[in-house]
């Protein structure tokens, strides 16, 4: 953030930013936000105030334009006002301010609400089922619904979605069925992936889905890279949105890409699930200072605080940066509160780092899902008769395709083999015509009937 | 990164090695330089295809570190010739992203010792992800830049990593020696969908070669995958890549003046796919064998080729045990004279060849 003389102007500036972010164009929203930046000048809080030499004389080097004082003052998290967290719900899913209830109709509410509650029970059968020792591995999505659909929900299926690994609502939403990701999940014949990675590193080419990457933080200058060539195709009307956690922001790849997406002036939007854990390590030791979001305007992004719990929220903000980063190429950094409540994977055990209590209050008050329902149930198109219908449905289409999923035969052995090249080398081939003889010649040892065959 | 090499460094380097390499090549009619052949070569195909395009440290207005991409920036501006901020993993994913969004990038790191901060996405991305996408997604992509010793710039800045990445599956990996391999390798791997790592010799950049007509035309491409014999000869086979080429070359010449056997020199050109094919015919005319690399010698090249060797019939043809002639078993001393000594010379190998002959020399030279 560029540092500026006098706590009004720091104000009214952080003011500018703000309204600038959230673009500010009802007239009631504007007298709203004035009146409390007239409540936010008149405060009493120290500001950092630097006594200003030379007139306000702005100094001019490559590096920085900036004006000279000659009071030394050192500026922390504290100089600044936290950046505010958007929202547009309550907790009872009572919409706070009218105009900012997005323009959505009844079936595509709907459908985000019938998504999430299939994700929700997707994750805990397949969490279960890796329990049972049917999976190696699965990861939770709970409390982070609200981030998956929001944003999903405010994308073009043209756009290019670079994902981490607690992003399955998003792949949901984009048509990819729950036959899909839970063949994915049993590395099945009929895996998309073609039974390769492990469970939950989907992906899909048809959907524009990248193939998940373990190794944390490898996505964002990825997806940075993929919107600067979708930047050179005339008239381009897609973007890339890149998602990643607190703990990914920590690598050297999130800086690389916040950096790059700015200078390289790129159609991205960055968005960050800041749900408060990275396995055990709470955002409190991950980072000092304001946040993921705090870094935005530092490295020059358009950069906006949401409430990852808020659906609603979570759709406005993507849909605004949507707008804004096609039709500017400039990249958007957005962060999504959340609480991360599930474990972070079948490998973790969170009850020895945090308090029942803790998850709880996220789990009641917070629900993502409970608020969307509260507000589909005010607007009249959703009650108690159909949640449980849904529910059921809902359940009944994972538990009957995990059963398929499970009958159905590993691929072909061949697929090991094919695709490390585009053309297979011959030393490939070889070592699979032997394999395919050493098979012949001593079916017996092997599991073949496990597999498809030829 | 720390350290990069100033152009007054650069332009001593380029002295240095025009003093220690012999040059009697460039006597020829057209002689054209590895870094001019390169710099062809990334014109011809960024030309051909708007598709590609340079990414890197210093590659743009600056004409890149080692000038091998000089001319380009005014030629095809800034939409494809970028400089990037000092990123390593930063431009390197990059590079990746844009090659999953159908573009085809040429990554230039400024030397290969600092594609380790970007080795995350060379080898669990780009090498990767073709198989982890169920082979929807290729990614086509250069890597290049200067790999190997370079001189006076010690232990960070001199080290070969051909057997790191060859180690990798999905990953092709080419060392060209010549100003005709520079070319075309480098043209190859741009047409190519796979990820390509491009290792060239810093040293050798300002070396001229003579360059045929043919391999002067735009249409002009080398085959990923094929050695080349460099020199004909009967009495022990010298596998080599990049400057060993040229290391090996000098040796075979002493060797026929001094003490008249004839070794012949393979050139492999690609590290992976190897071209084995080429070494086995060697073998079984010479029955002798030796590697020259840079590289450290556990794990190498030379390791590599000797595995090989012993697990085929060649094994059968060889009259004594392979020697592997390899950099010194320690990160790059700096001072002059160790530094002249880590790496393998003429004479190493000329040791080598007498020592793996033994007590055939004196046949040989009764023939």
């Amino acid at each position: 953030m560029a540092l500026k003389t006098g706590a009004s102007f720091v104000k009214l500036n952080a003011f500018r930013r703000a309204a600038r972010a959230i673009d500010v164009k009802s007239s009631d929203v504007r007298k709203r936000s004035i009146t409390n930046i007239v409540k936010w000048l008149l405060s009493t809080r120290t500001r950092p105030e630097t006594a200003q030499n030379g007139g306000g004389k702005i100094a001019k080097f490559p590096g920085a334009r900036a004006p000279y004082v000659s009071e030394m003052k050192f500026f922390n998290e504290t100089s600044y006002e936290p950046i505010p967290i958007y929202r547009v719900m309550d907790n009872n899913g009572q919409i706070i301010d009218k105009n900012e209830e997005p323009n959505l109709d009844k079936a595509t509410l709907i459908n985000m609400y019938k998504t999430m509650v299939q994700l929700s029970h997707m994750d805990k059968i397949l969490y279960e089922s890796q329990r049972q020792g049917r999976i190696s591995f699965y990861m939770t999505n709970y409390g982070e619904e609200g981030i998956h659909i929001g944003s999903a929900s405010a994308l073009s299926p043209k756009d290019l979605v670079f994902s981490q690994y607690r992003e399955v609502g998003v792949f949901l939403y984009r048509g990819m069925t729950v036959t899909e990701l839970v063949n994915q999940c049993y590395g099945n014949c009929e895996d998309p992936g073609k039974g390769r990675q492990m469970p939950v590193h989907y992906g899909s080419k048809h959907h524009n889905m990248v193939t998940i990457s373990s190794p944390l933080g490898t996505q964002m200058p990825q997806a940075v890279g993929a919107a600067y060539a979708y930047k050179r195709v005339p008239n381009n009307d897609r973007c890339v949105i890149c998602y990643f956690g607190d703990g990914a922001a920590s690598e050297g790849d999130a800086h690389a890409a916040f950096n790059f997406a700015a200078t390289l002036d790129c159609p991205v939007i960055m968005l960050c699930r800041n749900n408060g854990y990275a396995i055990s390590t709470p955002t409190s030791e991950q980072y000092r200072g304001d946040g993921i979001a705090s870094r935005g305007p530092a490295l020059g992004l358009h950069t906006l605080r949401v409430d990852g719990t808020d659906t609603l929220a979570v759709h406005n903000a993507v849909k605004r940066a949507r707008d804004f980063t096609v039709a500017n190429n400039k990249p958007v950094l957005i962060e999504a509160m959340a609480y991360r409540v599930g474990h972070h994977s079948t490998s973790d055990d969170s009850s020895a780092y945090r308090s029942v209590e803790e998850i709880q209050k996220w789990t009641k008050d917070e629900s993502p899902l409970q608020k969307f329902k509260l507000y589909l149930e005010h607007k009249g198109y959703w009650d108690a008769e159909t949640e449980k219908a849904w529910s059921k449905e809902a359940r009944d289409t994972v538990v009957r395709t995990m059963q398929e999923a499970e009958k159905k035969k590993k691929p072909n052995w061949k697929e090991m083999l094919e695709d490390v090249y585009y053309e297979m080398p011959p030393r490939l081939q070889k070592q699979m015509k032997q394999m395919e003889e050493h098979l012949k010649k001593y079916p017996e040892h092997y599991p073949l009937n496990q597999h498809e065959s030829d | 990164m720390a350290l990069k090499s100033s152009p007054a460094v650069l332009g001593m380097l380029t002295r240095l090695s025009r003093r220690s390499f012999a040059t009697s090549k460039a006597l020829a009619s057209k002689p054209v330089t590895v870094r001019d052949a390169l710099n062809q070569a990334i014109d011809e195909e960024m030309e051909r295809d708007e598709k590609v395009f340079v990414l890197g440290e210093e590659v743009a207005q600056y004409d890149g570190a080692y000038k091998v991409t000089r001319g380009l920036w005014k030629k095809y501006g800034d939409k494809r010739v970028i400089d990037t901020p000092i990123t390593e993993a930063g431009f390197a994913g990059i590079a990746v992203g844009a090659a999953f969004a159908g573009l085809k990038p040429i990554c230039e790191f400024m030397t290969f010792n600092f594609s380790m901060q970007a080795i995350d996405h060379i080898i669990n991305s780009a090498a990767k992800t073709f198989y982890m996408s169920a082979g929807t997604v290729p990614v086509p992509i250069v890597f290049r830049g200067p790999n190997g010793a370079a001189s006076g710039v010690a232990a960070q800045h001199s080290q070969c990593f051909g057997a790191w990445y060859s180690h990798c599956p999905g990953l092709k990996v080419l060392m060209p020696y010549s100003a005709e391999d520079a070319k075309g390798l480098l043209k190859a791997a741009i047409r190519d969908p796979d990820p390509v790592v491009m290792l060239e010799d810093e040293i050798m950049y300002g070396i001229p070669f003579p360059m045929s007509d043919e391999a002067q035309s735009k249409d002009f491409v080398l085959p990923i995958g094929k050695a080349k014999v460099e020199r004909e000869g009967r009495h022990i086979t010298l596998v080599c890549a990049g400057r060993g080429t040229d290391t090996a070359l000098k040796a075979a010449e002493q060797l026929a003046g001094s003490k008249g056997i004839e070794c012949e020199v393979v050139n492999l050109r690609t590290i992976r796919p190897m071209d084995f094919d080429t070494i086995a015919r060697s073998i079984a005319k010479t029955h002798h064998l030796i590697t020259v690399e840079q590289g450290w010698p556990q794990s190498g090249i030379g390791a590599e080729i000797c595995a090989r060797v012993m697990e085929s019939p060649s094994f059968f043809e060889l009259d004594a045990p392979v020697w592997r002639v390899c950099g010194a078993d320690v990160p790059m001393p700096y001072a002059r004279t160790l530094e002249a000594h880590a790496v393998p010379g003429p004479a190493d190998v000329v040791d080598a060849v007498t020592s793996v002959l033994g007590n055939k020399i004196s046949a040989v030279q009764a023939q």
